[in-house]
């Protein structure tokens, strides 16, 4: 369908993704197949067999393979791609650290999906969150539009040279994966354009021999290069600004940047939420500001580098704040909660509440919205298990 | 916002059936969510699906607790699951079957429709496991009224793999035969 030059399609989540990695001309695809991230290499292993797209895509027999060999592509300065979710991301843990720590601007998507046992395959962020601390980028998408403009946006931020670290898109299992909906195909030519080519300023050439990764003893610079590392994580959230503007002029969209503010201009309480669950907590806001309650929502896409500034900013004027975590931490609150505490620590009074909410894909329905919002208005900071043992 | 759930058992198309009917209303410049409950997928299990159509941009994701119709695709499915549960007051419940294979003083609005064998006249799967998505949704859009013919035959020409003459049909068909109890 064509309509003022823009092409919208009917498409799933991880076709979004798929098609968001072809977009990106990307040239190097790795990948072990896991529900609920199947679809995405299915689409793309007919892609590159039917010369939609000019990347080689190589089968591998575990998902630590899969990133090795995305990492090893990536190194000889080739653009390159995978995805996984669940247990497979678990299983690429250690090859996570060596990415990051080489500083390869590699990008996979994940689709989050419960950690067992119980064997469980439905959305819960679990999965991603507990790779905080690799070194990795993480953006959550709200929508299927998101999925596949986090991939071209994704890239080029991991790809500045004031960044120089690999992302993770996050969608959550077929909440997005499975659902159809219109998506805005981006145009092919503004997307090449947009990208551009990858240029490493570092890559292995077998004419020019290079070692990544050799051994640094206690007084070599390992201390620097983790600071280093971890400066450049926060140069992002200026880059994710600019690339964010740069994206929405190129392609007319509206892709919302580190966080989203939705009704929170004159709110008293909000929630902060984070990926899929959020359309639905819109839905709720609506819903309630119809009756008078002036309720808002911030969401937050990037989740590393965590956009505290934003976040308090948006917060200025709450009577009360609530924050949702679909993943589990045991012996702490949740992992979004504290690092929205973390953030205003000593810069605000208000209370901050903990919600832990649709864990192995129990429904996140308006009625548990309403309940929270509700909660919000009781002042306390305490942690609350929502739609848990019938209640 | 018009909110359909369909009931049907892996291998009958309920999944693709919710997709097409979405694609429809897409091709009206309607908004539209589809998404099925992912069980363990097999063939003959309970499968259920979720279709949601508006004329603006669709928050909601939660599954759809009060539809305004269901759609049967496997009339066996009033002994395993209640398929008028949370359906809204003058609801529709479309039913592949004949009149009296369900019984209800509920005000819904019942109709009904043998997709079975519009199905296998037209050579859509075979008697043990007869495709009769297209079938029921021919029905649907007479009954229903939300999404025209013309759109759902265009639905399925975009998206059914093979046999696209026999489907098309068997929407036709199946629009002329459906009655309203």
């Amino acid at each position: 369908m064509k309509a003022q030059n823009v092409t919208r399609e009917i498409m799933t989540g991880n076709e979004a993704v798929a098609t968001g990695v072809k977009l990106a001309r990307v040239k190097f695809i790795s990948a072990y197949p896991i529900t609920p991230q199947t679809a995405i290499v299915e689409k793309l292993a007919e892609m590159v067999s039917n010369n939609k797209i000019n990347a080689r895509f190589i089968e591998v027999e575990s998902e630590h393979s899969a990133m090795a060999s995305t990492m090893t592509s990536e190194m000889t300065g080739i653009r390159s791609f995978t995805a996984s979710s669940s247990h497979g991301v678990l299983y690429m843990h250690e090859m996570l650290h060596w990415v990051a720590g080489s500083r390869l601007p590699v990008l996979m998507a994940v689709v989050n999906r419960a950690i067992g046992p119980p064997w469980n395959i439905w959305a819960d962020q679990t999965d991603s969150i507990t790779q905080r601390d690799t070194g990795w980028m993480q953006v959550y998408c709200e929508s299927n539009q998101e999925a596949m403009d986090s991939i071209l946006l994704g890239y080029k931020v991991a790809e500045n040279k004031n960044v120089m670290l690999p992302i993770m898109s996050m969608q959550d299992a077929f909440t997005l994966s499975h659902t159809s909906e219109p998506v805005i195909i981006r145009d092919e030519s503004d997307a090449y354009d947009y990208i551009g080519d990858l240029n490493l300023p570092f890559s292995i050439d077998l004419k020019n021999p290079l070692g990544y990764g050799s051994l640094m003893p206690p007084d070599g610079p390992f201390m620097e290069l983790k600071k280093d590392m971890r400066d450049s994580m926060y140069r992002a959230i200026e880059v994710v600004k600019e690339e964010t503007k740069k994206f929405n002029e190129k392609f007319n969209a509206d892709f919302p940047g580190l966080i989203e503010n939705f009704m929170m201009e004159d709110a008293d309480y909000a929630l902060i939420t984070m990926g899929s669950m959020s359309s639905t907590g819109k839905y709720t806001v609506r819903k309630l500001r119809e009756k008078g309650m002036k309720v808002g929502l911030i969401r937050i896409l990037f989740y590393r580098p965590f956009p505290a500034e934003e976040i308090l900013k948006s917060i200025k004027g709450l009577k009360g704040l609530g924050v949702l975590d679909r993943s589990i931490t045991f012996g702490q609150r949740g992992a979004v909660y504290e690092d929205v505490v973390t953030s205003l620590y000593n810069k605000t009074d208000i209370p901050i509440k903990n919600y832990v909410i649709g864990l192995g894909g129990r429904d996140i329905r308006v009625k548990d919205y309403e309940k929270m919002y509700e909660g919000l208005m009781e002042g306390e900071d305490s942690m609350e298990w929502i739609n848990v043992g019938g209640k | 916002m018009y909110e359909i759930r369909f009931h049907g058992r892996g291998g009958q198309g309920a999944v693709t059936a919710s997709k097409m009917l979405a694609m429809a209303a897409f091709k009206e410049n309607k908004w539209v969510t589809t998404f099925p409950f992912y069980g363990t997928e097999r063939r003959g299990a309970p499968v259920t699906a979720f279709t949601r159509i508006d004329n603006v941009k669709i928050e909601l994701r939660s599954q759809i607790y009060e539809p305004d119709a269901v759609i049967l695709l496997d009339k066996s499915l009033l002994k395993l699951v209640n398929v008028t549960e949370g359906l809204k007051p003058h609801g529709l419940v479309l039913i592949n079957g004949k009149q009296g294979d369900f019984e209800s003083n509920n005000g819904f609005k019942v109709a009904y429709v043998d997709a079975t064998s519009i199905a296998l006249k037209n050579h859509l799967g075979d008697p043990s496991h007869p495709i009769v998505n297209t079938a029921i949704l021919g029905a649907f859009s007479k009954v229903s009224g939300i999404v025209s013919v013309d759109s759902m035959k265009s639905a399925v020409r975009d998206i059914s793999p093979s046999k696209i003459n026999e489907n098309v049909n068997a929407i036709e068909e199946a629009y002329e035969e459906v009655e309203v109890v």
